[in-house]
């Protein structure tokens, strides 16, 4: 996928030293395991992501996929193995080259939707009114205009996940990893927030993993889909996203193919979580 | 009109009781019940009386206290607040002091106040100590207990948003914790004028405490009562200023 013009400028914009010059950053898990005390909840886990892929997680609840982002952040160092992110295989470099959106939108109450959207700009020492100016640019196009200065308790659930978005995308980070990111919404806000989401990739590429345990979501949003078994997670099935992407949802959902595909998701998710698995080495895409 | 609403209960509940206590005590009713003289059990209205005559001298006493209860509450403010976010930074620092700080709550500082008048004199140095002793607890404890109630998840956000421990304390911790440093303002001033009379009883020569026991000591029993009101009168508006700013401050709960 070409960067557009405006994903250029983007990127231009960068001041971060993990931001520039690279707005997407390839990830190499080899062998990770990770474990909470005896409780182990990531075994001999490999995948690949290509730089600018945009990478789905789903799994059953309590299957490690949220551990798993959080070790690809660097908000957390692995057990075992071997995980590098652009480049980076500790923590912190992790950290440097990852920008992390939870799954409730955590805006804080005491600042305004413009000064939620600019906290990374500040922390990185950008003046408030400089931090303002540019985060304000992306209001318009993000279905925020005029929300500069409300309090996050003013807008509503979509608005938030997007002012959340927005202070994702703002970190300038080449690599997104986000945890469920719709899951607290509304069935309607949420496939109009997927669609937002595809445009915006679209526009602004960067390397994402996607959390989520809607297999629609996944297979509608992400260039790949990783099927998770239970604990301790690993990847029973990988799938591909319709490609090229369609601007339209509706349209792509009831593809007969994107049918398919999302049967045979829902299936390996049910297999998975049942125990016998299929390494990942043994799955194939499926026939396009 | 929701303020009369809101108001009118307690108040008329207020007046009530004042009626009450009026007729109880005018009638005699009251010091015979309690087999006093009629004197040692004043009426509301004897104490406004005595409220009024000597005004100049509660009030040369009561900015004697007041300055004790401020100047006090202003050093358990800074130190309680430096404690809360040092404790709050260093784990081996918490481990350390939190369990001897709770513990120490159990020691009844006023009975310490004597041993503070043997150290620091008969001057204001006993008062401020008792006050900020007193007043440093809450504010610590509560302040302490706010920086820890940050949601996880925000801490993990803000790390990823390229944020230092400095900025996250700052940006996010710090905010987080102004209600409960609220909460614990509101308790440590509503005791600091109960910790300013009891370092005057220790040893003074001005004061409300001090006129109190004057009073005691001179049977003028409608003056004692009267500067209790001056003293619960200063606490209400400490505690209505602290509530107030917490309102102006605290915009977003």
């Amino acid at each position: 996928m070409m960067p557009t013009t405006e994903a250029r400028d983007f990127a231009a914009g960068a001041t971060s030293p993990a931001g520039a010059g690279a707005i997407g950053a390839p990830i190499s898990i080899r062998g990770l395991g990770h474990s909470y005390g005896n409780l182990q909840t990531i075994e001999r886990f490999d995948l690949e992501v290509p730089a600018h892929a945009v990478l789905g997680l789903v799994g059953p609840s309590g299957c490690g996929k949220s551990t798993l982002l959080e070790l690809i952040a660097g908000l957390q160092e692995p057990g075992q193995g071997e995980l590098e992110v652009g480049g980076a295989r500790d923590s912190r470099g992790r950290l440097e080259r990852c920008a992390y959106m939870p799954q409730r939108d955590l805006l804080l109450p005491w600042l305004s939707a413009i000064d939620n959207a600019a906290l990374a700009l500040r922390n990185r020492g950008v003046s408030r009114s400089a931090a303002r100016r540019e985060a304000g640019s992306y209001f318009e196009r993000f279905g925020l205009g005029g929300f500069e200065r409300a309090a996050p308790a003013e807008l509503s659930g979509g608005m938030r996940q997007r002012v959340a978005f927005l202070r994702t995308l703002i970190a300038d980070k080449p690599l997104l990893a986000l945890d469920e990111p719709f899951a607290s919404l509304d069935a309607i806000t949420r496939a109009e927030m997927q669609e937002w989401l595809a445009q915006t990739l679209a526009s602004h590429p960067r390397t994402v993993v996607l959390v989520t345990h809607d297999v629609e979501e996944a297979l509608y949003l992400c260039d790949r889909v990783a099927v998770l078994s239970a604990r301790p997670a690993r990847v029973v099935e990988e799938l591909r996203g319709p490609a090229p992407r369609a601007a339209n949802r509706d349209a792509c959902v009831t593809d007969p193919k994107f049918v398919v595909a999302r049967e045979r998701a829902m299936r390996s998710l049910r297999e998975g979580r049942r125990g016998p698995f299929v390494p990942y080495s043994e799955t194939k895409a499926p026939e396009r | 009109m929701t303020a009369m609403k809101r108001w009118a209960p307690p108040l008329l509940l207020l007046a009530t009781l004042l009626g009450l206590w009026q007729v109880a005590a005018s009638t005699g009713w009251l010091a015979e019940a309690l087999h006093l003289e009629d004197f040692l059990v004043p009426s509301p209205a004897e104490i406004g009386e005595s409220l009024w005559q000597s005004r100049a001298l509660l009030a040369e006493n009561a900015w004697v206290t007041l300055r004790e209860m401020l100047l006090g509450l202003g050093c358990a403010l800074i130190a309680g607040l430096g404690f809360a976010v040092a404790l709050h930074l260093s784990e081996l620092l918490r481990r350390a002091f939190y369990p001897l700080i709770v513990a120490s709550q159990t020691i009844p500082i006023i009975v310490v106040a004597p041993i503070l008048v043997v150290w620091f004199g008969y001057g204001i140095w006993p008062k401020l100590a008792i006050v900020a002793l007193i007043c440093f607890f809450p504010l610590a404890l509560n302040t302490l207990d706010g920086l820890g109630s940050v949601d996880p998840e925000a801490t993990k956000m803000m790390r990823t948003l390229n944020a230092s421990r400095g900025q996250i304390l700052w940006r996010v911790e710090a905010p987080t914790a102004l209600p409960f440093a609220f909460s614990g303002a509101k308790i440590a001033v509503a005791f600091a004028a109960i910790a300013a009379v009891f370092g005057e009883w220790a040893g003074s020569d001005s004061g409300l405490g001090h006129l109190m026991l004057q009073d005691n000591a001179q049977l003028e029993t409608a003056r004692l009562f009267a500067a209790v009101v001056v003293l619960s009168a200063m606490a209400i508006a400490l505690v209505a200023l602290v509530a107030l700013a917490e309102r102006r401050v605290v915009t977003w709960r």
